[in-house]
């Protein structure tokens, strides 16, 4: 399969500088872009079917339209590139980040000009500290070579980009709490509309985009629309990263064509489940979205598919379970993240996740009864989508509900028995 | 207008707002906590769900949040659905997962939100069987009380503090179920509209602790409404008593005043009612002292005194009512009768009157203050001044960003994206002082200066808006391009607004903020002049007319006076002791009547002790020239009675026949609208004590007032009869129909099902409009069509001092600076000591530090203060607080040399 | 008071945002990597410099995970407690180094050496278990293995 996200990357994942970078290929988008008008920048992003990596795959060259152009647009405007990457079981944009940066500089040099953006923010997890070394080397590399600045290659365009390493919150990772975080304020996302496009990072037309999606744009531009759709197996554009974790003979994270089914992400590259372990369930996409069970395993892992089975495509990375591990632990483990990352604004999410926390905990600790479950159903209900103010805790309760689908005598047993099955003591 | 569907039911709303205020406005039962009227929405507590359809073939719906949702035409949206039913009964259940549900022991039970809105959602059981979290409460001060365990993380605390009222010293710390809400440390809440928390938190975490102190529940509170007497804005108040004392005050909304807050002062002052310095008995010297005297006695020996009428003059007062002043006047003669103001407020006043009348400006209420979008401040720390006023200011710098939002069709309402969009943005508002102001942080740019030159920038101003206006001559470059800059802020406004004052006895700063206005007025624009007063009927006592005090010093030493009849009045808050004292020695007989004891006590032969604004009722002209009635809470005890009262009692006993027709209230607020012209709309103020509500009076006690037949036991076992009001239609008891009172007679806001201070939604017109049948008070001040007055011409000059004089200006503080309010303790604890202010650098050139002691001497008398440190203070000039000091020589501004003690 | 190192790399950041409220984070950052946390002290100072009341800075503090407003050990483990290592053996590696360091999560060794911190997913889910000591990720943890890791930070 051709490489495309991952052409660059060195066996022992130190990032070309930018002179290698070119050398290998890299930054001929810029010039490419920078001869056209933004306008066309945008429209073949849009016919390549780009969607959103970051989880909710909105088509990207569509959400940069919305975005004010022309001699009467406010001013600067921003670009922001979503590296936080705090979601459980995800690992993909961490590889992009240490071994491509460029790639994403790169990327966004074309997105920002598409949207006549004036700042670009790489907005960085702070544990990240590999990747912000490596990024903010490679963005003084990019300055020097001209491709960052005032006026980019003689183009009149001037694009400055920061690197902003995070303190530290999964509601970074949700776009408008990102804005806020880079505005030095709590990350408690923002009202919708207006969108980011509209009114964002200090009040000014701002896009949010994905790592992953950013990297694509350069190999976009480079081999146009239809090779880039001609990519996947499936009806949704490009390659992807997918991950797999968990008890499987071969944990990792590979490129492959967008569509590429559970089972030979499961069987053949990571290698099928752990000697003497049975798979029981997994979630496609991160730990915000649903499980997945055996009657599943052909879904393709594309965004209508993984949608079709009941679970969302998400980061693409999912998490596997296997049957000497315990779904009320793991679940139990999950909302204890959500409730922990809640930023505490609106309350289903607040109270919802934190009262599940501790019904989960205490049927894993022997302690649950039958009417737990009923409460856990009506958290799932409570944190269901525009019921709270950000997709953050419906996200969360993904994995609950649908746990309590397909796993739910796994809690009664924990209930009845007042242990879990899974614990030796 | 818009069409609406609830519930399958069609109605007409006001277009632009959220579908929560359209069905609040149409009395529906929506339950909330994030939002408020004041503070907009933000989608935080997700209580005010409701299903919305997309039409009438969409049966499923979904659920929205009314507060964020437009009621756009042809919404169809279901309260009753029983999923939205649902979704909103668990809302309450995740608000109370950690709530101690200790409502027995809290202050806020009977009147909180939180109730109101468990009950209306139903929750009645909470299935949570875990420990809930619980926090540490934090010393806020001595007004406010924290309970933190009771927070529901509705952030309505945080909004309103930070982003409405302008404080920093507050926030919401950490984050997921574990938000808390205070400050970085324990220490007293800095903003001086902190009190506002107690009414906008729903629940019991931030309450009275004044109230604390003497608590009664709310139904068990007989309540009065009232208006505030602690600066010249009238706020609407609600005061509450139980058992003979004053419990507390809360907010009485007014829509065109007020609207849903009050200032610390306003809030916390009443104190001064229970306080020690009460008098409560008619005293008479005896033996150089004041004895107890019965009141029978007393009004035998002031029928004595008023042998001579022509020898007794009578000093009213501004923060006497208009009938207790009028009452006076009628007792010594129109031409006896002088308004108690010192000779520089007497005249400040009647500029400001005049100004007022003749127009072209118009003095604008609170609420069209908020609206201004564009202001020019001349002299006046108004938050230190005219406190309400200054929160109405910080909502006007955000008018003109706000269209940015407009542009963008982003509501107004939509709190949070109206401000992300607006940044730091505000203005234009402008501050010319001597000193730094709590606005400045909101100010587009500051001057600093002494008074003649912020009045001379005034009249550059005026100047830069209409050439035909009078220039000075003398300004620098920089007062030059600023005034060009203030100009044109303004004339580009479509709202400008001028404040200022009498704070600095400055005529030429009045004069030039009416240049201003009268300059915008020929630029074609229709101005606003706010002018603050002093006291809360500095107004109102002025349009009564007669001389001021000096004149009344004069009378007495010129012989043609040696009896004088003073009205709750200290004269040594308004004049030198020096020439006080002088005065009283050179009258014979001192009467007095005041309700606290004062400097002035002191020197009087007989003293009547005056009921409070708690105990009586009357009519106070605010600043912005409304005339507003407050009315009894409770009966006066023992010999306590309203001035008026004592007034008429006195004539009655020296013989004047025309007295006995002043039985009750309408019938002395007939006399002063018969009898002064400028007044005769007064009467509409408010209804006359015959209105009846559905036949009945109307209670001032909650329908659940409790103990009314045991609360005097100890006392007499026979129930008494509730005292009589013959001056109002409200009545001493919890007697009578549930219906809505015109506005000035709403005792307090009670709803069925709406406990709290929030039932206010069901006595306005819409919400945060006005209230039903009109908001309360009559506006006696509008601006005649008649050609307006020639523009003042300014002084030459400035003034200046001799070398090595420093011009000693006055400093006000919200807390203590006011003469009534400093006697509540918790306002007390909170007043500076004495101090004289200098610019840092200016203490640099004298060689002195923070607290050094120095010595001012001003015409005969000096003083020694410790120096406070004012960074930012104009150079040059030493600030004294206001109203805490003694007055010296003939006031401030005065030029005194300063040195090392 | 902030050093002049401090001073000059929060200025720095200062140029990268139009608001110096913005730098809040940042500048917080810079003030912890040196001091390894943020005292109510440091915090006032920053305030201070970015105009900002110390309330305000204390609320954005207290929000953020990796801003520390207690004190720490010489060296911070951060132990990944999130899904994937709790799959792969999240209980067994916390258990050891409690153990191991005689400490419970959320403590600092009565030496002053380690303190011990959960921390969300460390996006090295594929090497799971995990854990990050100061500004170095150690992955496919072994209690073995741990052993030898806490011998590098002395
Ligand atoms: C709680 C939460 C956390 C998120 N975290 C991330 C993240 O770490 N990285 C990311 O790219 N998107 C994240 N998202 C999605 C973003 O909100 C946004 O959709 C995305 O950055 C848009 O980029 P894309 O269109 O390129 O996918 C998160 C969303 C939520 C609700
Ligand atoms: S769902 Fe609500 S509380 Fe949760 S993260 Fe989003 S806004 Fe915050
Ligand atoms: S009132 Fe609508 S969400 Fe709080």
């Amino acid at each position: 399969m051709e490489k495309v996200l991952t052409r660059y990357i060195q066996p022992d994942g130190v990032p070309l500088d930018a002179r290698a970078y070119e050398q290998a290929g890299g930054y001929q988008s810029v010039p490419k872009a920078l001869k056209m008008a933004p306008k066309e920048v945008t429209e073949i992003v849009k016919q390549s079917n780009l969607r959103g990596r970051g989880g909710a795959g909105f088509p990207t060259g569509m959400k940069w339209t919305f975005v004010p152009t022309g001699p009467n647009a406010p001013h600067p405007k921003y670009l922001c590139a979503n590296a936080d990457e705090m979601e459980p079981g995800t690992f993909k944009d961490r590889l992009l980040l240490e071994s491509a940066p460029h790639q994403l500089i790169e990327g966004m040099i074309v997105a920002a000009y598409a949207i006549e953006a004036d700042v670009a923010y790489i907005f960085v997890r702070g544990e990240y500290v590999l990747a912000i070394e490596r990024l903010q080397k490679a963005v003084a590399e990019a300055y020097n070579a001209g491709y960052l600045g005032q006026n980019i290659l003689g183009s009149g365009f001037s694009l400055q980009m920061y690197v902003h390493a995070s303190g530290g919150r999964y509601m970074c990772g949700e776009e408008t709490g990102l804005l806020n975080a880079l505005e030095g304020k709590r990350a408690n996302p923002r009202t919708k509309p207006p969108f980011p496009q509209v009114s964002g990072l200090f009040g000014k037309p701002t896009i949010v985009q994905n790592v992953e999606t950013l990297s694509n744009l350069p190999h976009i531009l480079n081999h146009g629309p239809e090779w880039f759709k001609g990519l996947s197996k499936s009806e949704d554009a490009g390659t992807k990263l997918y991950g797999v974790s968990g008890k499987v003979k071969r944990p990792g994270l590979w490129e492959l064509p967008m569509g590429t089914t559970i089972r030979e992400l499961l069987e053949e590259h990571a290698g099928g489940m752990q000697e003497g372990l049975a798979f029981r369930g997994v979630l496609p996409g991160g730990a915000s979205t649903d499980f997945l069970t055996a009657q599943h395993l052909d879904v393709k892992m594309d965004f209508g598919g993984v949608q079709k089975a009941g679970s969302r495509l998400g980061t693409g990375t999912m998490i596997v379970l296997d049957d000497r591990t315990c779904p009320v632990g793991m679940v139990r483990n999950l909302e204890h993240f959500f409730a922990q990352e809640s930023c505490g604004w609106c309350t289903p999410c607040w109270s919802g996740l934190s009262w599940a926390e501790q019904i989960l905990t205490s049927i894993e600790e022997g302690r649950g009864r039958p009417e737990d479950l009923e409460e856990l159903e009506f958290i799932c209900k409570f944190c269901a989508p525009g019921n709270t103010f950000c997709a953050l805790a419906p996200g969360a309760v993904e994995p609950l509900q649908s746990a309590l689908k397909y796993f739910r005598e796994d809690f009664e047993r924990h209930i009845l028995a007042q242990h879990c099955p899974w614990r030796t003591h | 207008m818009t069409k609406i569907f609830v519930d399958g039911k069609a109605y007409e709303v006001k277009a632009d707002q959220s579908l929560l205020q359209a069905c609040l406005s149409l009395g529906l039962n929506l339950p909330y906590f994030c939002w408020h009227p004041a503070l907009g929405s933000v989608g935080a507590c997700r209580q005010c769900a409701v299903k919305q359809f997309r039409d009438e073939k969409d049966t499923r719906g979904r659920l929205v949040m009314s507060c964020m949702t437009p009621a756009a035409d042809g919404t169809r949206i279901s309260i009753e659905d029983a999923e939205a039913a649902a979704f909103r009964k668990g809302i309450i259940e995740g608000l109370m997962l950690n709530h101690p549900h200790d409502c027995p022991v809290c202050d806020e039970g009977g009147e909180c939100h939180l109730q109101d809105m468990t009950v209306m959602t139903g929750h009645d059981y909470r299935r949570t069987r875990f420990p809930k979290r619980t926090f540490h409460n934090q010393y806020l001060g001595p007004l406010i009380n924290h309970e933190m365990n009771r927070c529901i993380q509705c952030y309505r605390c945080v909004r309103y503090y930070r982003e409405y009222a302008g404080g920093h010293d507050f926030d919401a710390f950490s984050s997921r179920s574990q938000v808390y809400f205070g400050r970085y440390q324990d220490g007293v809440l800095e903003n001086e509209f902190a009190g506002n928390l107690v009414e906008i938190c729903p629940t019991g975490v931030f309450t009275d602790k004044t109230l604390k102190r003497h608590y009664t529940r709310k139904w068990d509170l007989q309540f009065g409404p009232s208006v505030c007497v602690h600066c010249g804005l009238g706020c609407n108040i609600s005061a509450g008593e139980r058992y003979g004392t004053l419990r507390r005050i809360v907010n009485r909304y007014n829509g065109e005043v007020n609207g849903y807050f009050l200032c610390d002062r306003g809030r916390f002052g009443y104190e001064f009612v229970n306080s020690a310095e009460r008098l409560k008995q008619p005293l008479q010297r005896q033996d150089g002292k004041l004895q107890p005297i019965s009141k029978a006695r007393a009004l035998e020996a002031l029928a004595g005194l008023l042998a001579d009428p022509k020898k007794v003059i009578g000093i009213g007062s501004p923060r006497a009512s208009l009938e207790a002043n009028y009452a006076l006047r009628a007792l010594v003669g129109a031409d006896r009768f002088y308004t108690g103001l010192s000779a520089s407020a007497a005249r400040l006043t009647a500029v400001a009157l005049e100004m007022l009348r003749r127009g072209p400006a118009r003095t604008p209420s609170l609420g069209e203050i908020e609206r201004a979008d564009a202001v020019l401040i001349l002299g006046e720390d108004v938050t230190n001044v005219a406190p309400r006023m200054a929160l109405a200011l910080r909502q006007s710098v955000r008018q003109q960003p706000m269209r940015k939002a407009d542009q963008l069709k982003i509501p107004r309402w939509l709190d949070h994206p109206v401000r992300e969009l607006a940044q730091d943005q505000k203005g234009p508002l402008y501050i010319a002082t001597p000193a730094a102001t709590r606005l400045d942080d909101v100010a587009t740019e500051t001057y600093r200066a002494a008074p003649d030159k912020i009045a001379r920038l005034g009249y550059a101003v005026a100047h830069a808006l209409d050439a035909g206006a009078p220039d000075v001559a003398g300004l620098s470059e920089a007062e030059r391009s600023l005034a060009a800059r203030i100009a044109e802020a303004l004339k580009s406004a479509e709202r400008p607004l001028v404040v200022s004052g009498p704070s600095l006895n400055s005529e030429a700063i009045l004069q030039a903020a009416a240049n201003v206005a009268r300059a915008l007025s020929a630029a074609g624009r229709a101005p606003s002049l706010s002018l603050t007063a002093p006291e809360c009927n500095t107004l109102g006592v002025t349009m009564i007319g007669g001389g001021s005090l000096a004149d009344a010093f004069q009378a007495v030493k010129s012989g043609s006076a040696d009896t004088v009849i003073i009205l709750e009045n200290d004269l040594y808050r308004r004049a030198s002791a020096r020439a006080v004292d002088e005065f009283f020695s050179s009258a014979r007989h001192i009467v007095l009547l005041d309700s606290v004891t004062t400097p002035t006590v002191q020197k009087a032969e007989l003293v009547l002790p005056a009921a409070t604004f708690a105990e009586s009722d009357g009519t106070l002209v605010s600043s912005e020239g409304r005339a507003q009635r407050f009315f009894e809470v409770y009966p006066p005890v023992g010999e306590i009675q309203s001035s008026w009262r004592w007034l008429r009692d006195i004539m009655m006993a020296a013989g004047r026949r025309e007295a006995a027709a002043w039985q009750d209230l309408d019938a002395v607020v007939a006399s002063v609208s018969d009898g002064i012209p400028a007044l005769a709309a007064v009467a509409q103020a408010a209804p006359s004590a015959s209105f009846r509500l559905a036949g009945a009076k109307i209670p001032r006690e909650p329908h659940r007032y409790s103990g009314r037949t045991a609360m005097l036991a100890n006392i007499n076992v026979s129930e008494p009869k509730p005292p009589e009001d013959s001056d109002s239609s409200l009545a001493f008891s919890m007697e009578g129909v549930f219906a809505q009172p015109p506005a000035s007679l709403i005792p307090f806001f009670w709803s069925p099902g709406w406990n709290s201070i929030q039932s206010v939604n069901k006595f306005q017109e819409e919400i945060a409009g006005p209230l039903r049948g009109g908001d309360p008070g009559v506006r006696l001040l509008e601006p005649s069509a008649a050609e307006p007055r020639a523009y003042f011409t300014p002084a030459s000059e400035p003034t200046s001092g001799s070398a090595g004089e420093w011009l000693l200006v006055p400093l006000y503080h919200i807390f203590g600076s006011e003469e009534l309010s400093r006697l509540a303790p918790g306002i007390a604890e909170l007043s500076p000591q004495p101090y004289v202010a200098l610019n840092p650098e200016d203490a640099n050139a004298l060689g002195v530090q923070e607290e050094t002691s120095v010595t001012l001497s001003l015409e005969s008398v000096s003083r020694t203060l410790p120096v406070k440190l004012m960074p930012g203070l104009a150079r040059g000039l030493a600030g004294l607080p206001a109203g805490i000091l003694p007055i010296e020589g003939s006031g401030l501004p005065a030029w005194s040399r300063i040195s090392r003690a | 008071m902030l050093s002049p190192e401090e001073r000059h790399e929060i200025e720095e950041e200062l140029e990268r945002y139009p608001t110096k409220r913005a730098v809040s984070i940042d500048a917080l950052r810079i003030v912890q990597r040196r001091r390894g946390w943020v005292s109510d002290e440091a915090l006032r100072d920053v305030a201070e410099l970015l105009e900002v009341s110390v309330d305000e800075m204390d609320s954005v503090a207290t929000f953020y995970n990796l801003i520390f407003r207690k004190p720490v050990g010489r060296h911070v483990i951060m132990v990944c407690d999130s899904v994937s290592c709790w799959i792969m053996g999240y209980d067994r590696i916390r258990e050891h180094l409690t153990k191991r360091l005689g400490i419970q999560l959320g403590e600092t060794t009565p030496d002053g050496r380690f303190t011990l911190l959960p921390i969300v997913c460390l996006g090295t889910c594929d090497h799971a278990p995990a854990m990050m000591v100061d500004q170095h990720l150690h992955r496919d943890l072994s209690p073995e293995k741990i052993d030898g890791i806490l011998a590098e930070y002395p």
